[in-house]
C-alpha cells in the first residue's frame, strides 16, 4: 500500500512536474545580475525595485543584487548569456539601448535572441545640455553653429554604443551636421563634468542628472530626446518640437531579463508578478525621490520595444 | 566657467549642528560605523567603495541624516583601516594603502608593528581632521579647482605619477621603469572603456580587464606566502619576530618629531585627493614620493623608515574630505567612492549641489560633522587595535601563511563574486615572485595599472577635442596649468636620473676604496 502511494505520488510528480516548479517557485531567494557597479544608476534602481520581491504579494523570496561590472556592461551581460543558469533563480538587469548596440557592433557573445524580457522598470532619456554661460540657448543654436563650423562643436557623453552615443547620431544625421562627440570614461558624471568644467562646448546627458546640474545652476537643458515631454522637464521642448526628426531610440529602458533556455512557466510567472512588483508604492517614492523617472512595461511590450529597437539601430550603427 | 553654487561668506554654520552627531542614536552609528568600517578596511578586497556600497541598502531604512552618518564614518574609517592589513599583511586594503607597505610592513618585519600602526592611525587622524576642515571652510575655492583640471592636465599628471615609478621602492631606477611597463601594459588587456576595442582578451574572464584590487592582493600576498611557505620547508624553527612595547605617548613623541613627512602628507593629499577621477588612488604614493626627495634620511625608506608610513597615510586620510567637495558643491562625484555616496543620497531625495546647502543644512552639516568626529573615533579604536593586532608578528609562519592565502582568495573572489578574479591573482602573484627574486617590484607595476589607464582616457579625449579645435600641439602644451605640469614632469625626471648617477659614483667609490 505504502509503495503504491509512493509510485503513484512520483507518477503525479512527473507528470505534472512543469507545474509543480513554476507553482513553487520560487522556492529559494532569487539572484539578479547588474552589469554596472554597486552605486551607479542601474544598480541603485535595481536594487529599488526589487526591494519588496520578498512580500507574499510579489514573488515571495528576496532578490540579492550581484554586480558584475566592465567593459561597459559587456562582461556581466557575457557571462549572463554564456554561463548563467537558466532556471529562473538568476535574473539580470538589461539597459536598452546600450547591449542591442553592443551586439550589433559585434565582440560579444549575446544578442537580443540569447535573452528573455521579462518587464520594464524605468525610462531615463538623453537630453542636450550646456554650460550655464554658455550663449546657446535652444538646438537651433546648437545646429547654427555646427553648421558654420564643421566637425568643431565638442559634445561629451557616457562612451560609445550608449544611449547617449545613439542620441549624437540621431542628431547629426536629423541635423544634416557634423559634430565632434567627445565619449568619456567614467559614465555620465565624467561627461557633465567636461560640460561644466568648459572641457567640452554641450552634452547629451541622461534626463536624472540633467535635471540636478540644472536646479544647481550649473548647466541648461535645451531639448529631450524623447517623444514627448517629460514630467520632471515641463518646459524643456522635445527634439521633435524642435523640428529634428528624432524618435525615442536613446532612451535608456531598464528592466529585468532571464536568459533564453528559462522554463516557460517560470517565465510566465515572472511576467505576471514583477510588473506588480514594480507598481508598488514604496518603489514609487523611493524613486521619485531619486530623480528616476519610472516607465512599468510587461514582457509583450518589452518584446516589441526591443525588436524596434535593434532595427533602428541597425540602421543608425550601419557603415560605423 | 560658471559655477552656480556660492556660499555665504566663511561661516561657522557646521558648530551650530555640531550637536546633532551626539543624538543617541546618531553616535550609535557613528560608532557602528567606525568600527564595522575599520573591520571591513582592514579586510583585503574591501576597499572603501564595496565597503561603502554594501552599507547603503542599510541606510534604506533610516533617516537621511542617520543614513549619511552610518556612511560618512565608514567611508573614513576603511581608508584608515586598510592600513592594518597592508602594515601586518603586505596586502594594501585599496590603491590608497600601497605607499603604506612599503616602510609600514618591513616595520612589521623588524617588530615594530604597533609602532607602525599606533603611527599610521594617528597620522590618518591628523591628515584627516585637516582635510575635513579644509571641505568645511574652502569648498568654494577647492570647487574651481577640482574643475581646473582638464583632459590634457589629467594626462601630465598621470604622466608624473609614471615618473614617480622610477624611484618607488626600487634599488634600480630601470628595473623600476620595466616594472612599471608591465603595469602600463597589464592595464590595456579588456575592451577599452572609451572605444569598444578589444585588447589581449585571451579569454572571456579577461573581457572586463585585469581588476585592480584583484591584482593588489595577488601581486602583494601571493609572493609572500610563497616565501613563507618556502621558509617553513628550509627551516625547522618558526620564525620568532621579538614583538616590541610600544606606548602611545611615544607614537605621539615621534610623530610631533616628523612635522616634515606630516606636512608633506596632508598638504599632498588634500590637494591631489581634490583632482576628479585620479587624486584617491595616487595621492598616497605622490605623498610618499615627495616625503622621501625632501627627506635628508631618504636612503632610509623603504628599510622600516617611519616617515614612510606617516606620508602615505596622513595623506590618503587628508584626501577623503576635500574628494567630496565636487560631489557636495557641483553634484559631481569625483571619485568612485563618491559615486556610491551620492546613491545613497539621492535614494533619500537629497540632491548634493546648492539645494544641499540651502535646503538640507542639518543633513550637510551633520554628515560632515560625523566625518570630522569620525577621523577622532577611529584613532581611539585604532590606536586600541594596533596594540593587539601586532601579536600577529608572533603567529608561526606556516599559519600566516594559510591565513594569508584564504583572505587573498576570499578577497578577491568577493570583488566581483567572480573565481575569474581568483586565477588572475594567483597568476599575477606567482609570476611576481619570480619577478621579486630578479629585484624588481610589485609596488611599481601597480602604479603602471592604475595609471595606464587614466593616462590614455584622457589622452583619447584630449586628442578628439584638440582634433576639433586648435589641434594637439596647441591643446596639449599651451595654457599656464599646462607648463607648470610640465615642468613638475621634467623636475621629477632630471632627479631621479640625479640621485641615480650620485649613488652610482658612490658606490664605485666605495669600491674602489674597498
Amino acid at each position: 500500500m505504502k509503495n503504491l502511494l509512493t509510485a503513484a505520488t512520483l507518477a503525479l510528480t512527473t507528470l505534472a512536474g512543469g507545474a509543480a516548479l513554476a507553482e513553487d517557485y520560487p522556492e529559494r531567494p532569487v539572484m539578479m545580475m547588474v552589469s554596472y557597479g554597486a552605486g551607479g544608476a542601474t544598480d541603485f534602481q535595481a536594487r529599488i525595485v526589487t526591494m519588496t520581491a520578498g512580500n507574499e504579494d510579489a514573488l515571495g523570496m528576496p532578490v540579492a543584487i550581484i554586480n558584475k561590472p566592465g567593459a561597459g556592461g559587456r562582461v556581466g551581460w557575457n557571462w549572463f548569456a554564456t554561463q548563467a543558469d537558466a532556471d529562473g533563480y538568476t535574473l539580470a538587469a538589461y539597459n536598452v539601448p546600450h547591449f542591442i548596440a553592443q551586439s550589433i557592433k559585434g565582440g560579444v557573445e549575446y544578442s537580443t535572441d540569447s535573452f528573455e524580457p521579462i518587464a520594464n522598470w524605468g525610462a531615463d532619456p538623453a537630453v542636450f545640455v550646456v554650460a550655464a554661460d554658455s550663449p546657446m540657448n535652444s538646438m537651433d543654436d546648437v545646429v547654427t553653429f555646427a553648421k558654420d563650423n564643421p566637425g568643431k562643436l565638442t559634445f561629451s557623453g557616457a562612451g560609445l554604443f550608449v544611449g547617449h552615443h545613439i542620441a549624437a547620431l540621431q542628431l547629426e544625421k536629423a541635423a544634416g551636421v557634423k559634430m565632434a562627440y567627445i565619449p568619456t570614461k567614467g559614465g555620465g558624471a565624467a561627461a557633465m563634468k567636461a560640460v561644466i568644467a568648459g572641457d567640452v562646448m554641450g552634452g547629451v546627458n541622461n534626463l536624472s542628472d540633467a535635471f540636478r546640474a540644472q536646479e544647481a545652476g550649473n548647466v541648461k537643458i535645451l531639448g529631450v530626446f524623447d517623444l514627448e515631454r517629460n514630467d520632471f522637464l515641463p518646459d524643456v521642448p522635445t527634439l521633435k518640437e524642435q523640428g529634428y526628426d528624432i524618435d525615442n531610440a536613446s532612451v535608456n529602458f531598464r528592466g529585468i531579463m532571464v536568459p533564453k533556455g528559462t522554463p516557460p512557466e517560470v517565465i510566465e510567472t515572472l511576467a505576471a508578478t514583477v510588473p506588480e512588483m514594480f507598481n508598488n508604492d514604496r518603489v514609487a517614492k523611493k524613486m521619485a525621490a531619486g530623480g528616476s523617472p519610472m516607465h512599468i512595461m510587461d514582457r509583450e511590450e518589452v518584446q516589441a520595444m526591443w525588436a524596434a529597437r535593434e532595427e533602428t539601430l541597425k540602421a543608425l550603427l550601419a557603415g560605423l | 566657467m560658471s559655477i552656480g553654487y556660492e556660499r555665504r561668506d566663511i561661516d561657522l554654520e557646521f558648530l551650530y549642528y555640531f550637536g546633532d552627531v551626539f543624538s543617541p542614536v546618531s553616535f550609535g552609528l557613528l560608532l557602528l560605523g567606525t568600527i564595522g568600517g575599520l573591520l571591513l578596511g582592514a579586510t583585503p578586497g574591501l576597499s572603501p567603495t564595496m565597503a561603502v556600497a554594501l552599507l547603503i541598502p542599510f541606510t534604506f531604512h533610516l533617516q537621511p541624516v542617520q543614513g549619511l552618518i552610518l556612511l560618512g564614518a565608514a567611508y573614513t574609517s576603511t581608508v584608515a583601516g586598510g592600513a592594518v592589513s597592508a602594515i601586518l599583511l603586505k596586502i594594501p586594503g585599496a590603491p590608497a594603502n600601497i605607499a603604506t607597505t612599503l616602510d609600514g610592513h618591513t616595520m612589521a618585519k623588524q617588530g615594530k608593528g604597533a609602532r607602525a600602526l599606533q603611527l599610521s592611525f594617528l597620522a590618518s587622524a591628523v591628515g584627516g581632521v585637516i582635510g575635513v576642515l579644509l571641505l568645511i571652510f574652502l569648498t568654494p575655492v577647492l570647487s574651481q579647482w577640482a574643475l581646473a583640471f582638464g583632459p590634457s592636465h589629467l594626462f601630465w599628471l598621470a604622466i608624473l605619477g609614471v615618473t614617480v615609478i622610477g624611484s618607488l621602492d626600487s634599488a634600480s631606477v630601470v628595473k623600476g621603469l620595466l616594472s612599471g611597463c608591465i603595469g602600463l601594459w597589464l592595464a590595456t588587456i579588456g575592451f577599452d572603456d572609451i572605444m569598444g576595442a578589444q585588447r589581449f582578451i585571451f579569454h572571456p574572464a579577461l573581457g572586463g580587464g585585469i581588476n585592480i584590487i584583484a591584482a593588489l592582493i595577488g601581486l602583494f600576498a601571493i609572493p609572500q606566502v610563497l616565501t613563507m611557505f618556502a621558509k617553513g620547508r628550509t627551516s625547522s624553527a618558526a620564525e620568532v619576530i621579538e614583538v616590541e612595547k610600544h606606548s602611545i605617548k611615544d607614537a605621539i613623541r615621534e610623530l610631533v618629531r616628523r612635522p616634515r613627512a606630516l606636512t608633506i602628507g596632508t598638504v599632498t593629499g588634500s590637494f591631489i585627493g581634490l583632482i576628479p577621477g585620479v587624486g584617491g588612488q595616487i595621492a598616497g604614493l605622490v605623498a610618499y614620493d615627495q616625503t622621501k626627495k625632501f627627506s635628508p634620511e631618504r636612503e632610509k625608506f623603504g628599510k622600516g623608515h617611519s616617515e614612510g608610513v606617516i606620508a602615505a597615510e596622513a595623506a590618503n586620510n587628508a584626501m577623503v574630505g576635500p574628494s567630496l567637495v565636487p560631489l557636495l558643491t557641483l553634484s559631481i562625484p569625483g571619485s568612485p567612492t563618491a559615486a556610491v555616496l551620492l546613491g545613497g543620497l539621492l535614494i533619500h531625495g537629497i540632491f548634493p549641489g546648492t539645494d544641499l546647502f540651502d535646503n538640507h543644512p542639518d543633513v550637510a552639516w551633520t554628515f560632515i560633522n560625523s566625518m570630522l568626529i569620525g577621523q577622532v573615533l577611529m584613532c581611539i579604536f585604532g590606536l586600541y587595535v594596533a596594540g593587539l593586532a601586532a601579536r600577529i608578528a608572533q603567529v608561526p609562519q606556516s599559519v600566516m601563511a594559510a591565513v594569508v592565502l584564504g583572505l587573498a582568495v576570499f578577497g578577491s573572489y568577493s570583488v566581483q563574486s567572480s573565481m575569474g578574479d581568483v586565477y588572475v591573482m594567483v597568476t599575477l602573484g606567482v609570476i611576481m615572485y619570480f619577478l621579486e627574486r630578479f629585484g624588481f617590484s610589485a609596488a611599481p607595476l601597480v602604479l603602471g595599472l592604475i595609471l595606464g589607464p587614466i593616462a590614455e582616457a584622457n589622452f583619447i579625449q584630449g586628442s578628439m577635442i584638440a582634433g576639433a579645435t586648435d589641434g594637439l600641439g596647441a591643446y596639449f602644451l599651451t595654457g599656464t596649468l599646462n607648463i607648470v605640469l610640465i615642468a613638475v614632469v621634467i623636475a621629477s625626471i632630471l632627479y631621479s636620473v640625479w640621485m641615480e648617477l650620485r649613488t652610482r659614483r658612490y658606490i664605485s667609490k666605495e669600491e674602489i676604496m674597498g
